[in-house]
C-alpha cells in the first residue's frame, strides 16, 4: 500500500533562521521523488520534518490525507535511512533486520524468518549472522534498507545514502535501489546533493536552494527546461552569459551583451521581457558547436583543451572576458581551431534559453 | 654512539628508579609480612612466618570492619552509578550554556575535600533527622547510611566522567533510528543506548566500589559509631603496628593481581576474537588452547597456587625457629648481663686504688653514668677477687666502660 505525502506550506524556523520557505508540494504514492540541493540548502531540514523528528512552524504535513501534527517519529508510516545508516553495531545482520519487529513484540522465530526474507530481496542471504562491521559499505547499504522495509512502512525516506560509497558502487547502487523500489512499490524520497543521482533515479526532482523550492518536475524537463537561473546552473553543466534584452517577438528574445555579442533565445516558461531587462542566456556546453549558418555566433579564443577520449571539451575566452566551455564529440576531425588559437563557435536560437538574471549555484 | 649508549643507560636508570619507587614499597611491604619480627621490618630477617596471617584472620574488629566496607562499597555501586548515568545524560542533554554550569555543579564534590563532605554530611543529616524530631536511633545518625550518602556524593562525579567519556562516543541517529523503526523512546534506550554504555556501567561500578573501599576522609566522620575497614587500619596504626598490616597488603595485592591476571585473559581473548580471522582459528581450533587460554581456566589455575600457597602456609611453623632467635636473644641478653656484672666488679675494685675523689670529676658527668656509680661506689665491699686491672675483661679492652676514663688521669 502506498500513501500520498501532501506538503502543505510548510515552513520551517530555527530561531531568525528560515530553514525551510513555504515548501508547497504534493507525492505521489509509488513515486521516486528526489528534493537536490547544495548542501545547507534545507532539503534534510524537511525529510526529517516527514520522517517527524522536527515539527513545522507553519504549514502542515499530511500522509495519506492524515494530518500528522503530533504524531512521533515512531508512529509514522514512514521509514527513514540515514546518511550514515545508523545499523546498530552491537546486533548481528538479522538482528538489525528485525529491529522494527522485535519493538513490535514479534516473536523471534518470526523475526528471524522476516529478516531472512529481507536478505534474499536484498540479495545477500547467509549474512543473518554477521556482525555489521564485517560488511562492506554496499553491503551495509542493502542492510540498511532491508531494516527499513522490515517495518513495512508506505514510505522510504532516504538521506543521501550513496554519498560514503566510492563512485563505482554509488552508480551501481542507483540502478539497485531503483530495482528494490519498483519493487516493493513504495513511495521513496531521496535527499540528495548529486544531481546525477537524482536524474538517474528519479520519477519527479524538487530542486531547492537556501529553503526555496524552485522547481519540481521530471528530470528531462529540469534539464532541457529549467524555470531559475539557479536551477539551469546547478543541474548539469552550462554556460550563463549576461545580456540585456533589445527585442521580443513572441517567446523569441533578441538581447546583446559585452564585447558587441548579439544573441537570440527562448524565453523560459512564456516569461515576458521588456527591452532593457537584465537576463541571462543559458546554453549547455555540448549544445554549443563551430558556428553554422543562422546560429548565434560567438568569436572567442581557446585558453584550455580537456580531451576526455569520447568527449573533447575546451574553455574558450571571448574579448570581453566571458568565459565558456565547449563539449564536442570525438568524432576523428580536429575542431576548426584557428592558427592563433581562435575560433567562431555558436548554437541555435533554441538552445539559448533566457531567463531573469538571479543567483547561480557555485562551482 | 657513545651519546646514544649514554642515552638509553639513562633511559634504563630513570625506569628502574620509577619501578622501584613505585613498587619498593609494595616490595617491602610483602616482605615484612612474613617476617616473625613483631616490628614490621625487613632486616634484620628473623624467621620466616605466616603466623601474621593467622592473627589477621583472628582480628574480628578488622574482618567485622572489612564486611563493613563491603555492604557500603555495594550501596555505593547501586547509588552512585545511576546518578552519574543520569548526570551524564541530562548534560548531553542541554544546550551548550546550561551544560558548562550543569559540569561545574556535578564535579564540585571532587574538588571539595572529603573531610568537609564527612562533616557537613554528619551535620546535615543530623539536623535534618533531629528537625523532623527523630532521635540517635533513626536512620539520619546511622553510621552506614550516612557513609553511603557521603560517598555517593563523590563518588558518583567519577561514574558521570566516565559516562560522559563513553557517550561522547555515541550516534545520536542510532537513538534516532530505533525511534524511526517504531521503538518506544524507553525501548530505545534499553535496546540501544543500555547495551552500548555496559563496558561504561561496569568500569564505573569497580570504581565507585574501590574509592568506597579505600575512602578514609568522609568516612571517619560519617561512619558515627560504626567502623569500616580503613577506619579500623588507622585505629589500629594508632595504637602501633604489627606485621598484620603487612599481611593485609599481601592478601589485598594478591587479589588485585588475580583480578588484573583474568581480566587480561578475558581481554586477550575477546580481542583475538573480535579480531578474527587466523588469530581467532588458532584459538578456537585447537583446543588445548582454546582450554589454556580460557579465563575460567587461568581463574581456576590462580585460584589453585593461591589455595595450595594458603594450605603450605598454614601448616607451617615457625615456633622452633622463632624459639631458637628468642633463646639466642635471651642468651645475648645474659651475656651483656654477665658482662654488666663484671664490669661494675671492676670498678668496685679500681675504685679504692684512685686517688680519693680526685678522679671522679674529670668525666663530663661527674661519674653518674658509670656503672659502678649505681651500686652505691666505693663504700661498697668487692665481693669477689679482683682481676688485674691491667688486664682486659671485655673483647673492646675496657675502653667503652666508663671507667676506663680516669685511668689516663691515673697514668700522668
Amino acid at each position: 500500500m502506498t500513501k500520498t505525502i501532501t506538503l502543505d506550506h510548510v515552513s520551517i524556523r530555527f530561531g531568525q533562521y528560515l530553514a525551510v520557505d513555504d515548501a508547497h508540494l504534493e507525492i505521489a504514492g509509488g513515486e521516486f521523488f528526489s528534493f537536490l540541493g547544495p548542501s545547507g540548502c534545507g532539503k534534510t531540514t524537511l525529510l526529517r520534518c516527514v520522517s517527524g523528528f522536527i515539527q513545522p512552524t507553519e504549514g502542515r504535513v499530511l500522509i495519506g490525507g492524515d494530518d500528522m501534527k503530533g504524531v512521533g517519529p515512531n508512529k509514522r508510516p514512514t521509514a527513514l535511512i540515514f546518511q550514515n545508516l545508523a545499523l546498530f553495531p552491537l546486533m548481528s545482520v538479522a538482528e538489525n533486520i528485525a529491529f522494527p519487529l522485535e519493538v513490535r513484540g514479534i516473536s523471534k522465530a518470526k523475526r528471524r524468518k522476516r529478516a531472512e526474507e529481507l536478505l534474499e530481496l536484498i540479495a545477500l542471504p547467509g549474512t543473518a549472522d554477521k556482525k555489521v562491521t564485517e560488511l562492506s559499505g554496499g553491503q551495509r547499504q542493502r542492510v540498511a534498507i532491508a531494516r527499513a522495509l522490515a517495518v513495512e512502512p508506505d514510505i522510504l525516506l532516504l538521506d543521501e545514502p550513496l554519498s560514503a560509497l566510492d563512485l563505482k558502487l554509488r552508480q551501481h547502487m542507483r540502478t539497485e535501489l531503483r530495482e528494490i523500489q519498483k519493487r516493493v512499490g513504495l513511495t521513496f524520497i531521496y535527499i540528495t546533493h548529486d544531481q546525477g543521482e537524482a536524474l538517474t533515479m528519479s520519477d519527479r526532482v524538487a530542486v531547492m536552494s537556501k529553503g526555496v523550492i524552485e522547481q519540481v518536475a521530471d528530470p528531462v524537463t529540469l534539464y532541457d527546461r529549467p524555470k531559475t537561473s539557479f536551477v539551469a546552473s546547478f543541474v548539469g553543466e552550462t554556460n550563463a552569459i549576461p545580456v540585456s534584452v533589445t527585442a521580443r517577438a513572441g517567446d523569441r528574445v533578441s538581447a546583446e551583451g559585452a564585447g558587441g555579442l548579439s544573441l537570440h533565445g527562448v524565453a523560459a516558461g512564456g516569461r515576458q521581457y521588456k527591452a532593457g531587462d537584465a537576463c541571462l542566456v543559458f546554453v549547455r556546453p555540448e549544445q554549443m558547436r563551430p558556428a553554422r549558418p543562422g546560429d548565434n555566433e560567438i568569436a572567442a579564443k581557446v585558453v584550455g583543451d580537456e580531451f576526455e577520449g569520447n568527449l573533447r571539451h575546451l574553455m574558450l575566452e571571448t574579448s570581453a572576458g566571458l568565459r565558456l566551455r565547449m563539449s564536442l564529440v570525438n568524432d576523428g576531425s580536429p575542431p576548426p581551431i584557428g592558427p592563433d588559437g581562435s575560433i567562431l563557435v555558436g548554437f541555435p536560437a533554441e538552445n539559448g534559453l533566457v531567463l531573469p538574471d538571479g543567483p547561480l549555484a557555485k562551482g | 654512539m657513545s651519546s646514544s649508549a649514554a642515552g638509553r643507560l639513562g633511559t634504563i636508570a630513570f625506569c628502574l628508579l620509577f619501578f622501584g619507587f613505585l613498587f619498593g614499597p609494595l616490595v617491602i611491604m610483602v616482605l615484612t609480612a612474613f617476617n616473625s619480627s613483631p616490628f614490621p621490618r625487613v632486616v634484620p630477617w628473623d624467621c620466616f612466618t605466616t603466623d601474621w596471617f593467622g592473627k589477621l584472620a583472628g582480628d574480628a574488629k578488622l574482618l567485622t570492619g572489612l564486611g563493613n566496607s563491603l555492604f557500603i562499597g555495594a550501596g555505593v555501586v547501586l547509588l552512585a552509578t545511576p546518578i552519574g548515568l543520569a548526570a551524564a545524560l541530562a548534560l548531553s542533554e542541554v544546550g551548550p550554556r546550561l551544560r558548562g554550569a550543569l559540569y561545574t555543579i556535578f564535579i564540585s564534590p571532587i574538588l571539595m575535600p572529603g573531610i568537609v563532605i564527612g562533616i557537613s554530611t554528619l551535620m546535615f543529616w543530623g539536623r535534618l533527622g533531629s528537625g523532623l524530631g527523630f532521635g540517635f536511633d533513626s536512620v539520619f545518625f546511622n553510621g552506614f547510611f550516612l557513609t553511603i550518602l557521603g560517598q555517593v556524593c563523590f563518588i558518583s562525579a567519577y561514574s558521570m566522567l566516565i559516562f560522559i567519556a563513553r557517550l561522547q562516543r555515541f550516534d545520536h541517529t542510532l537513538t534516532e533510528a530505533a525511534l524511526d523503526m517504531g521503538a518506544t523512546p524507553a525501548q530505545a534506550f534499553r535496546k540501544i543506548l543500555l547495551p552500548f554504555l555496559r563496558p561504561a556501567i561496569f568500569s564505573s561500578a569497580v570504581l565507585a566500589f574501590l574509592a568506597s573501599l579505600e575512602n578514609y576522609n568522609t568516612t571517619v566522620f560519617s561512619i558515627v559509631a560504626e567502623s569500616t575497614f580503613t577506619t579500623e587500619l588507622a585505629s589500629k596504626v594508632r595504637l602501633g603496628i604489627d606485621p598484620s598490616i603487612s599481611a593485609v597488603a599481601v592478601v589485598i595485592i594478591a587479589l588485585t593481581l588475580f583480578g588484573a591476571i583474568v581480566h587480561e585473559a578475558w581481554q586477550r581473548r575477546a580481542a583475538a576474537l573480535a579480531q578474527g580471522g587466523a588469530t581467532a582459528a588458532r584459538i578456537l581450533n585447537n583446543p588445548v588452547n582454546a582450554f589454556i587460554r580460557h579465563p575460567a581456566t587461568v581463574a581456576a589455575i590462580l585460584v589453585a597456587v593461591i589455595g595450595g600457597a594458603i594450605y603450605l602456609g598454614s601448616r607451617h611453623n615457625s615456633d622452633v625457629c622463632v624459639q631458637s632467635i628468642l633463646d639466642a636473644k635471651r642468651a645475648e641478653q645474659e651475656r651483656l648481663q654477665q658482662e654488666m656484672r663484671e664490669r661494675m666488679q671492676q670498678q668496685r675494685q679500681d675504685a679504692p686504688t684512685a686517688p680519693g675523689g680526685s678522679a671522679a670529676p674529670s668525666t663530663p658527668f661527674g661519674g653518674v653514668f658509670a656503672p659502678g656509680g649505681l651500686g652505691g661506689g666505693d663504700a661498697a665491699p668487692a665481693p669477689a677477687p679482683a682481676a688485674p686491672p691491667s688486664a682486659p675483661s671485655t673483647p673492646f679492652g675496657g675502653v667503652f666502660t666508663p671507667d676506663s676514663l680516669p685511668k689516663p688521669v691515673d697514668a700522668e
